[in-house]
């Protein structure tokens, strides 16, 4: 890719994205305009994978809402986005869960990792920033 | 034909706009273009015209007829020199000779036609060429899946219609893609941005003009 493409994306680029990769549950913030108001609504799922790169980069979460199954997906870089929480780093072994799609209940359980959470939210809670290379790593 | 820059394809990416929506967009690297010379129906060229540079380049890499063109305008060297007719009144739009037109000419919101050389693809079928539709995969389809289909009548008229859109040579050829947005522009570093694909593959010559043929539904807004 052209080094002008690459410098004119990085300026779009969030610099507050978590690292959190397929499997892991995260809570997207998402910022919702209704006529002229605005307000955050929080999207809560597992990540089934994640696709593109760059400013584009997208990233597809499931949730499970009233026996319904719901997927949404983000661009990742979005200024809608307000923030995105990591909430569990789920243990798998591919990159994208399509599989989840057709369990449900107990089959659709994703081992947790045993390490300590990756605790790399950037928002909303500024106190607990931990301040290591990981938090501020930007997407592959 | 309204004011017109020269400029290169960079590539495509997409920006957000201030509502969040993903817009794809093409960089194109636009002018500096030095106005190198000005045609006139009246003079002894019998049309106007403006000719433009585009692209510093050494003399070295030029041949001697065409560096004597430079010469004779007293201009630095350019790799590309084109011309764009224009209407006697429009000359008035580009800067005097030795000036350089810059992108400055465009505002974001402003429609432009971007005229490119399209990538060559060789010898194409029917489909890729043409978007035609093929025929089903199953129902008893046999050994005639990417075909044209019937190309004709019968004995009358006894001959395919001339025009008749068969395989040939796609691509490589001269195509505008007419009305595109520019969505940003950056003069500090000769940069434009247009909303949408635009012909020809990246680091290809690309000339930008003020849109001719915008809907006047759409120009009154």
């Amino acid at each position: 890719m052209h080094g002008t493409i690459q410098e004119l994306q990085k300026v779009q680029m969030r610099t507050d994205v978590p690292r959190f990769g397929p499997g892991d549950t995260i809570r997207v913030h998402v910022r919702v305009r209704e006529g002229d108001k605005e307000r955050v609504q929080v999207f809560e799922g597992v990540v089934l994978g994640r696709k593109g790169g760059g400013v584009h980069e997208t990233v597809t979460v499931r949730k499970v809402s009233y026996g319904v199954g719901v997927e949404r997906v983000f661009p990742v870089h979005s200024p809608m986005l307000q923030a995105i929480e990591v909430v569990t780093h789920g243990r798998v072994r591919r990159a994208k869960l399509t599989y989840l799609r057709g369990r449900k209940g107990k089959a659709a359980r994703i081992t947790e990792k045993r390490a300590p959470l990756l605790q790399a939210v950037a928002t909303p809670e500024p106190a607990d920033q931990p301040s290591d290379a990981e938090t501020d790593q930007p997407v592959e | 034909m309204a004011i017109a820059i020269l400029g290169k394809k960079v590539g495509m990416t997409q920006v957000f706009d201030e509502d969040g929506n993903r817009v794809p967009v093409t960089l194109i690297q636009a002018g500096p273009c030095p106005v190198l010379q000005v045609k006139t129906a009246e003079g002894k060229d019998g049309y106007d015209a403006v000719v433009l540079g585009f692209e510093p380049v050494k003399e070295k890499s030029l041949t001697k007829p065409v560096i004597g063109r430079f010469k004779k305008w007293e201009a630095a060297p350019t790799r590309y020199i084109r011309e764009v007719r224009i209407t006697p009144d429009e000359a008035a739009m580009y800067p005097p000779p030795g000036e350089a037109l810059q992108v400055g000419i465009f505002q974001p919101g402003e429609k432009v036609d971007v005229t490119g050389h399209s990538r060559g693809r060789g010898f194409q079928g029917v489909m890729k060429r043409h978007g035609m539709h093929g025929f089903p995969d199953s129902h008893g389809t046999h050994e005639y899946f990417r075909h044209p289909g019937s190309i004709g009548n019968r004995t009358w008229p006894g001959r395919v219609i001339k025009g008749k859109r068969l395989p040939g040579h796609h691509g490589d050829e001269r195509n505008t893609t007419l009305n595109l947005r520019v969505v940003a522009v950056m003069p500090e570093r000769n940069l434009v941005m247009v909303r949408g694909a635009v012909p020809g593959a990246p680091g290809s010559l690309v000339t930008l003009r003020k849109a001719v043929k915008v809907p006047a539904r759409k120009a009154a807004r």
